[in-house]
């Protein structure tokens, strides 16, 4: 934590003359996870953005693109400190990744005390829809709540009455709970929140379900957690016993640890690797060729994460230094979005489609996600009444 | 006319260059080495308040990081419930410190050698894990603070104002430490760390002075906790994880103990010596656990040993 | 009733995994006075072992032996190289020389492994349950961790009661100098201890592997339970890290899964869970601080120490 802080002093004691933001240039700061059993959340994430920049040659408008990443370890403190790193020394023009909510929520302040756009390319935690929503951050992604709300919707139609809620301990885990059960119109028998990051046996949480018997479970375990609890709810003699659903939980990232476990397994997304429009053809054929793999949401995101700020640059003549109009330029997310369509609300929240997916077999042999159906169509999240910003 | 001792030098020194600082950051133009320099500076603080009870007392405290804690949540959680004049938090935070080194130090000075080191470290997971269940502050999650402590027309938020009261807490704390230590007080606390039973022959109650050099201890390292928490406008458990207990130990012990200047430097270096072997490659730590043994094992008296204590010594 | 049957045997589970840490934690502490912080890298690197060697050889219990013999070698050898420098020191130097030796570890594991870790899963052969009894079934990868720690726990307590090598080891951690004076060869016996010691960790290492998935910096906290095992034991006492351990792990395993519904009564659920999980730990904490200032020679000593 501390090396970080003084890696900086160093270099910018040495690199003073550099300081400023440099003419034909524009500075991306990016805060993601690279270390840990998640890095491969944040390799994912970085990976799309990544993809994006060669899609437009390295180049926002006129400008040279230079990329500085930092690992956040899954910490918000540590996201905090890189992020002012990169806003008090590095002096981005922007800052982006941000994978976690409470690491978001920990970096937000410095961004905008420095009046430096925040651009999250996942995470949406519910406060920064509502009452903290500030005109310097933007989200390319979602507001935590809306997709397991259109996971309840869902498990109604299925005709779920009674369900076991199970999410991890902190910022995100609590919207997801709080936003399936906002849908959700049958009754919550068990309601589980375990600790964040650090916990991974799930055998207290397991023996609770079976002993309660529900007529599903619906579970939010991102990264590496997901595919462990996938797995210890087979081991349980669970799995095919009570009917699992879950929200970024399983995905291109666990499928290839879960594989047959995973089969079947539906859930919900604001964008699936089918979607049939010609930026995502290519940007999925694009990933699958460079990475060989194929994309997740999360590096969809990214990608779009990108594709929106060099929007602005192109709105704004890549007039960094004009702050409302780079504003007013990323408000109207002029760019084609690997979802087909993407528009902002008052909050500087999407406001999107939300569909039903579940896991397949691909030709290959490969494992992935096929869309069956759409839940809700251009959905703007419940908190943005309470933004001020209107 | 006495010469003034090479410590005292290198003290006035060090503070000097410590209050030049900001002039250089302003030609540079960038305020992040100021950002460094403060969480150094704090730090350091934190270190020489440790100083007191390790380096004088002898107690091998693996839970210091806990008054850290309880300094920083104290600001944050009154900055939750809208109290933010730091004339009510910083009293309040302290007196929470210190009485929580109370009751942790009177417990724990009732035993000796490693179950000391073990009981405050079970004592500061416990704090640990007061914080994690702090749902109503943030839990695990941690706690950002919006605004820093207000002082009537000081502005805590003014990045070169707030340092030098970080460093201003940092000269105090020395010289409270470095004074204590030559008083009975601290003559006592260093007899009883060497000979126990002659120092109680000689009829002082060495467990009570070894409490109130622990509650001093913990008062002043809640003092860098309420800077801490200024400093970041964040605080979370992992503050008091106890890998910055052991941080602080080896700060201590590497600057040179029972020397008020010596967990300065101790402090300063660590940091330097984390970026410069960091800078040099990313496993720095292959490099500095390596070194903390060599350090043990051939140079005990910390780097402050390079000054002898009086002129004219070595 | 199946329900807390299961949580039992969960918290049976817990208890035997930092059992096996913890064993060779307690023996060293008691033979050699040595407070050792790089025991939980000992336990993190046999879980990257397991996870390379598994990978490596296709077989569950071919990789294993590997990992668990690599774990060994590797804990004589830092005994020889980097501990046995600090053994007599203060504890303050122990303390600081093996907690270089964590960072070391830390930033080692980075280097060979890289930074995201590995996964390593349960088995095919033991990925599945049994059914116990009427609504009771259990993973059968558990179960066999239950039964390893205690065929462990026997045959390490045969060992310290029952043969030479176990008088000596009794008779050094109640008084190492008169063990030494009386011709026991102690640090020949410390040697062993600690390889043993280290071979422990590595199985536990093996069998949290697919468990806690193998990441930089999993035997931090495992380690600090064990210390507050071994000290609620009593230093030295391979009986009583057995009993502390379970104790510790019913409470912790008791705590998640009952306390959240106590406090529900009173708080959110969300809040529930969180002050439940800290109040499971804080209870483990304030054990150890009872222990330590009422009875600081633990709760089941070795016998005739101290």
């Amino acid at each position: 934590m501390v090396r970080t802080f003084a890696t900086a002093a160093l270099m910018s004691a040495c690199a003073v003359v550099y300081a400023h933001a440099e003419a034909g240039k524009i500075k991306i700061g990016y805060v993601n996870t690279f270390s840990g059993p998640n890095a491969f959340i944040g390799n994912d994430e970085k990976d799309g953005f990544e993809l994006a920049l060669d899609h437009l040659g390295r180049k926002m408008g006129n400008l040279d693109v230079q990329m500085i990443y930092e690992d956040d370890q899954i910490k918000p403190e540590v996201g905090r400190q890189v992020t002012e790193k990169l806003l008090q020394s590095d002096k981005v023009d922007v800052v982006t990744g941000y994978n976690w909510s409470n690491v978001l929520l920990a970096s937000v302040k410095p961004a905008v005390d420095a009046k430096t756009f925040i651009i999250s390319g996942n995470a949406g935690p519910s406060q920064l829809a509502g009452e903290a929503c500030s005109p310097w951050f933007f989200s390319a992604s979602w507001q935590n709540d809306q997709t397991p709300m259109a996971l309840g919707e869902l498990l109604n139609q299925r005709g779920v009455k009674k369900l076991f809620v199970l999410a991890p301990n902190y910022a995100a885990g609590k919207d997801m709970a709080a936003g399936v059960k906002k849908t959700f119109k049958g009754e919550v028998v068990g309601e589980e929140y375990t600790r964040w990051p650090g916990q991974v046996d799930f055998s207290t949480e397991l023996s609770k379900v079976r002993s309660v018997k529900p007529d599903a479970v619906w579970v939010f375990y991102p990264g590496q957690a997901g595919a462990q609890f996938i797995q210890q709810y087979s081991q349980a003699g669970l799995l095919g016993q009570i009917p699992i659903y879950s929200s970024f939980t399983v995905d291109a990232l666990t499928l290839p640890q879960l594989k047959e476990l995973a089969l079947g397994h539906v859930s919900t997304q604001e964008w699936v690797q089918d979607l049939d429009n010609p930026t995502n053809k290519k940007f999925v054929a694009d990933f699958r060729k460079k990475y060989g793999r194929y994309p997740s949401y999360y590096s969809a995101q990214n990608y779009d994460a990108a594709m929106l700020i060099a929007s602005a640059v192109v709105a704004t003549a890549g007039k960094l230094d004009d702050k409302d109009a780079f504003r007013a330029a990323l408000e109207k997310a002029n760019f084609q979005s690997v979802r087909g369509k993407f528009r902002y609300n008052s909050n500087h929240f999407p406001i999107q489609d939300f569909y039903a997916q579940e896991v397949v077999k691909d030709p290959q042999g490969d494992y992935t996600m096929k869309t069956i159906g759409t839940v809700f169509t251009d959905m703007k999240d419940v908190f943005y009444e309470k933004c001020a910003m209107k | 006319m006495k010469r003034p001792s090479p410590r005292l030098l290198l003290a006035c020194v060090l503070f000097i260059l410590l209050a030049l600082a900001p002039i250089l950051a302003s030609i540079v133009g960038n305020d992040y080495p100021l950002i460094v320099l403060t969480r150094v500076v704090i730090l350091a603080t934190a270190a020489v308040s440790l100083d007191l009870i390790l380096g004088y007392g002898g107690m091998v405290s693996l839970g210091h990081a806990a008054f850290l804690g309880i300094g920083a949540y104290a600001v944050g959680i009154m900055t939750a419930e809208d109290v933010t004049s730091g004339f009510v938090q910083w009293p309040l935070a302290i007196l929470a410190a210190a009485i929580a080194a109370f009751v942790i130090g009177a417990l724990s000075l009732r035993t000796r050698g490693v179950y000391f080191i073990l009981v405050t470290l079970a004592f500061a997971q416990m704090v640990y894990f007061v914080g994690v269940g702090l749902d109503a502050y943030g839990g695990e999650d941690g706690l950002v603070i919006p605004t820093r402590s207000r002082f009537g027309i000081l502005n805590l938020a003014n990045r070169t104002t707030f340092y030098f009261i970080c460093l201003a807490c940092l000269v105090a704390t020395v010289a409270l430490v470095a004074h204590l230590a030559r008083t009975r007080f601290g003559l006592v606390l260093r007899g009883a760390a060497l000979n126990e039973r002659r120092m109680r022959a000689l009829g002082f109650p060495v467990y009570r002075y070894r409490l109130a050099a622990f509650v001093i201890a913990g008062a002043l390292c809640g003092l860098a906790g309420i800077l801490l928490a200024n400093h970041s406008e964040f605080v979370s458990p992992s503050i008091m994880n106890w890998g910055r207990s052991a941080d602080l130990i080896i700060m201590v012990v590497l600057g040179g103990m029972g020397s008020a200047i010596g967990p300065l430097i101790g402090a300063m270096v660590f940091m330097l010596a984390e970026e410069t072997l960091s800078h040099l490659t990313t496993y720095w730590q292959l490099i500095f656990g390596p070194l903390i043994l060599i350090f043990v094992r051939f140079a005990r008296s910390g780097l402050i040993g390079l000054f002898p204590e009086r002129s004219g010594d070595g | 009733m199946s329900l807390l049957i299961e949580q039992t045997l969960n918290g049976v589970q817990l208890a035997l995994l930092l059992f096996l840490v913890a064993a060779g934690l307690t023996l060293v502490f008691g033979i050699m006075d040595f407070m050792n912080l790089s025991h939980g890298s000992l336990f993190m690197m046999g879980a990257y072992f397991a996870a390379t060697f598994v990978a490596l050889t296709g077989s569950f219990i071919v990789g294993g032996l590997l990992a668990i013999a690599c774990t060994a070698l590797l804990g004589l050898a830092i005994e020889a190289i980097w501990l046995r420098p600090l053994f007599g020191r203060g504890h303050l130097d122990q303390v600081l020389g093996t907690f270089g030796l964590v960072l070391f570890f830390n930033d080692f594991v980075r280097l060979v492994w890289g930074a995201a870790g590995r996964t390593l899963a349960v088995p095919q052969f033991l990925a599945g349950h049994i059914t116990l009894g009427p609504a009771l079934t259990y993973p059968v990868y558990r179960l066999v961790l239950i039964g390893v720690g205690l065929v462990v726990a026997a045959g390490l307590y045969l060992l310290v009661q029952r043969t030479k090598t176990g008088m000596i080891i009794r008779a050094a951690a109640s008084d190492r100098d008169m063990a030494g004076a009386i011709g026991a060869n102690v640090t020949l016996v410390s040697t062993f201890v600690f390889g043993l010691g280290a071979a422990l960790a590595g199985l536990a290492g093996l069998f949290a592997a697919p468990l806690l998935t193998v990441q930089i910096g999993m035997g931090d906290n495992i380690l600090i339970l064990a210390l507050v095992i071994i000290v609620i034991g009593g230093l030295g006492s391979i009986r009583g890290a057995f009993l502390a351990a379970l104790i510790v792990g019913l409470i912790d395993a008791l705590g998640r899964a009952y306390l959240p519904e106590l406090l529900r009564l009173v708080l959110s659920p969300v809040a529930a869970s969180t002050a439940a999980g800290a109040l499971s730990s804080v209870a483990i904490y304030i054990l150890l601080a009872f222990v330590l200032l009422v009875k600081p020679q633990g709760l089941f000593p070795a016998r005739g120490a101290r």
